[in-house]
């Protein structure tokens, strides 16, 4: 793994790494320099396997990170490649052309959480959701609980709770 | 979402004539339900005895619990052995079974299914999920109330029910058929208003017709 | 096997021309093709899914999958959930093989939260694993063959996956839905006399699946019908990111179990299952074979696994753990191919965000919408569910 980011500080200006755990290590790159940065490690470096791509929504930070997850066949190794996307106006490079599952899962964020990748085929066709009309569900800012109790006529008689407080009053009383 | 091949248009035949093709217009019939006047007496009670002794149930496994079906058709628990039988389409079918949570794309689905089956039909709901929500109550995209709907006639509670419980659910059903209170398909005629209101409230994208069997 | 069979080798010269993309340009207006929607409800083992298909003829010409019939918006959901209260949902995702989701979680976050799992429960987790492939499998190969049109196969294999439940029953208190894996180590021991019962249906699964070769894997129907089609090339594996039976039928011996190796998989004997022609044929076969290693393979586990022993490791009190903030991911191996769960957390009692990487998420996708062109429309069910697809854990 040392050898791979030694390899890599070469060619690319590897802002922060940080090795989870044996196997696995997660690098920041900026927006700009990310997919050539993917296209490198998959082409010179052999991660030829894209886990998985997704989103975190850092809202206090108001900014998107994408992780794209790689996986090296041969030598069993994953990068994750952290990319901070503002949230202003989250828009991101496609990679649809390294992997063809790419396109399913740019698909999928742009639906769940508004970030766009431009020329990704039928990105913007509706995935997972029909007819929907609020922000992208999977952003902080929408709030779940709030939805369903509006749109879906909640049966009375079921009470909320803290959880905490809850179990403690009912499960350990003396603590 | 390419809705196209719905939509109106004007094609040429292969001998050349323009022929004005709604694809839409052509396969279903609009007039709402009408409640069903059931026959009196020992008619009547001979008929929901043969109603309640050959359930058909249409096998559209809306959620989780479907899984548990697989199990009711095969020899340990045998649900052919009271009568109840999987049937591949709507038309066939007297039985619908709700097994779990519905997402809004999948209730649009079923209120077409549950349409386009014949009187009388009743509807068996399956786990908690139908009842309140069930574990995913707070969730932005599962209903919470199947009655709000479409009538159902027997709940079976439980995340998820055991095949022995649906085996009870059943017999229920069968007792409530036989009484002659399985009037689920004449209920959602009477309430129809009230029924599409609701439906209409959840599925914002709604290019079906009000009613088609 | 021959080549011979490979439909895409055929002379098309009779079929409309490709474009750049690879596919055909559709004219609804020549009434040559038709739309076929094949679903929402599953023509197998799988779950709700629909596939849009364009035919001419009855072969398939373009194929778009549609999923999103369960989805129920677990991550979002868990960010509202303390990870304790996480712990009922997540085996929900996935309903054939709810315990992986659960292995996942909590590996996960035992990494983050820096818990050794003590070596019982490690043994635990390991039979359990094995015991939830091993249904899954049961049930999928009932799957297959009621997909071409064998019912009796999923009769005797549903029983037999019936047995397994009930030895789940035994161990977990639930039949489908365990919630065995706590965070910290597993809920309970093996109850008494367990080994022996667990003994006696190993022995009635492996002499049932003799009958299940000689009635499936020899019938000239099944063979006909499967030898050829649905060849999945060697080179796709990466640009897919198939993993699991799917890529192991192609020669490419990927298995989580070997290459990253979790649990107690080290302390066992095995190697992956490998095939060879990649097509249903073969993936079907390499699964039955990885059916009969986990049957082996649990049988070391009930040799080796204590019977006394700590089972939880000593957890901080579930009602405020605080999970320090970090990222991570971890893997399992299941029927499907790689499971895995992608945990952000921000050092709150709430997980920041979790993802599900579903080995489905691939396979029902885009492979099967490269795949199922040039099909015929009754090949198609049997396409779809020698891939072992499952919608739920796509739109989770």
């Amino acid at each position: 793994m040392q050898t791979i980011i030694e390899n890599l500080q070469k060619h690319f200006q590897v802002v922060s790494y940080h090795q989870q755990r044996e196997n696995l290590g997660f690098l920041i790159a900026s927006k700009e320099v990310a997919v050539g940065l993917i296209t490198h490690l998959r082409d010179y470096e052999g991660f030829a396997h894209l886990v998985l791509l997704t989103a975190v929504d850092w809202i206090e930070d108001e900014h998107f990170q994408l992780t794209y997850l790689l996986h090296h066949p041969e030598k069993k190794v994953d990068l994750g490649v952290r990319v901070m996307i503002s949230r202003e106006n989250p828009e991101m490079y496609s990679i649809h052309h390294l992997w063809e599952q790419a396109r399913t899962y740019q698909r999928e964020l742009r639906e769940m959480f508004g970030i766009n990748f431009p020329g990704s085929p039928d990105v913007d066709k509706p995935f997972i959701l029909e007819g929907w009309e609020e922000i992208p569900p999977y952003r902080r800012d929408f709030d779940t609980k709030e939805y369903s109790e509006k749109t879906y006529f909640p049966r009375p008689g079921r009470e909320t709770h803290d959880p905490a407080e809850y179990m403690k009053k009912k499960l350990y009383p003396n603590e | 979402m390419g809705k196209e091949y719905i939509e109106k248009r004007t094609v040429i035949s292969p001998e050349g004539n323009p022929i004005e093709v709604d694809p839409l217009k052509d396969y279903f019939c609009d007039a709402r339900p009408k409640s069903c006047k059931s026959a009196s007496g020992i008619i009547e009670k001979f008929a929901n005895w043969a109603r309640s002794e050959s359930l058909w149930v249409l096998g559209f496994g809306t959620g989780c619990g479907a899984i548990e079906m697989r199990p009711l058709m095969t020899p340990r628990f045998d649900a052919y052995r009271f009568g109840i039988q999987w049937r591949p389409t709507p038309r066939q079918a007297s039985v619908f079974v709700i097994s779990g949570y519905l997402s809004v794309k999948t209730l649009k689905r079923v209120v077409r299914s549950y349409e386009q089956m014949q009187n009388p039909k009743f509807v068996v709901a399956l786990g908690s999920c139908t009842i309140n929500g069930g574990m995913y109550w707070d969730s932005y995209n599962t209903i919470n109330r199947l009655d709000h709907y479409m009538p159902v006639d027997v709940y079976i509670a439980g995340c998820m029910p055991r095949p022995e419980a649906l085996l009870a659910g059943f017999d229920k059903l069968k007792h409530i058929i036989r009484e002659g209170r399985g009037e689920g398909a004449n209920k959602y005629a009477e309430n129809f208003e009230w029924y599409k209101g609701n439906q209409k409230k959840i599925i914002k994208d709604w290019d079906m017709p009000d009613y088609n069997w | 096997m021959s080549k011979k069979l490979l439909k895409w080798n055929e002379d098309r010269t009779l079929f409309p021309e490709k474009n750049s993309e690879g596919k055909i340009d559709v004219d609804y207006d020549s009434h040559k093709f038709m739309k076929i929607w094949h679903g929402p409800q599953h023509p197998g083992i799988t779950g709700n899914m629909s596939l849009e298909l364009t035919l001419l003829g009855d072969e398939v010409m373009d194929c778009e999958t549609h999923v999103g019939y369960l989805h129920r918006g677990f991550e979002k959901l868990m960010e509202r959930r303390k990870y304790i209260q996480c712990f009922p949902i997540v085996c929900r995702v996935a309903v054939p093989e709810p315990d992986f989701n659960e292995y996942c979680f909590a590996s996960a976050m035992e990494e983050l939260a820096g818990i050794e799992v003590p070596e019982a429960a490690e043994w635990l987790r390991t039979l359990v694993l094995e015991m939830s492939r091993l249904q899954s499998f049961l049930a999928w190969i009932g799957g297959q063959a009621g997909s071409l049109g064998q019912g009796i196969i999923g009769q005797w294999t549903i029983y037999l996956r019936d047995l397994i439940l009930d030895r789940f029953e035994e161990l977990t208190g639930g039949r489908i839905y365990h919630m065995y894996m706590l965070p910290g180590g597993v809920r309970g021991l093996l109850p008494d006399g367990f080994r022996q019962r667990m003994t006696e249906n190993l022995d009635e699964i492996e002499k049932f699946m003799k009958d299940v070769k000689k009635v499936m894997f020899d019938n000239a129907v099944f063979k006909k019908r499967t030898v050829g089609m649905g060849v999945i090339d060697p080179a796709w594996i990466n640009p897919f990111g198939i993993t699991g039976p799917n890529a192991r039928a192609a020669g490419v011996a990927k298995d989580v179990r070997k290459d990253n190796p979790y649990l107690k998989y080290p302390e066992l004997d095995f190697e992956p299952v490998v095939g060879k022609d990649s097509d249903i044929y073969t993936r079907a076969d390499v699964r039955r074979r990885d059916l009969l290693m986990t049957v082996d393979l649990i049988r070391q586990i009930m040799t080796k696994i204590p019977d006394k022993g700590d089972i939880r490791a000593k957890t901080p009190n579930v009602l405020h753990w605080k999970v320090p903030a970090g990222e991570t991911y971890s893997r399992a191996e299941c029927t499907r191919g790689e499971y895995g769960y992608y945990m952000v957390s921000d050092g709150t009692e709430y997980p920041r965000r979790i993802n599900v990487r579903g080995p489905s998420y691939t396979h029902a996708v885009a492979l099967l919408e490269k795949m199922i062109v040039n099909a015929n429309i009754a090949d198609v069910a049997g396409l779809m569910v020698s891939l072992h697809t499952y919608p739920p854990e796509i739109e989770r």
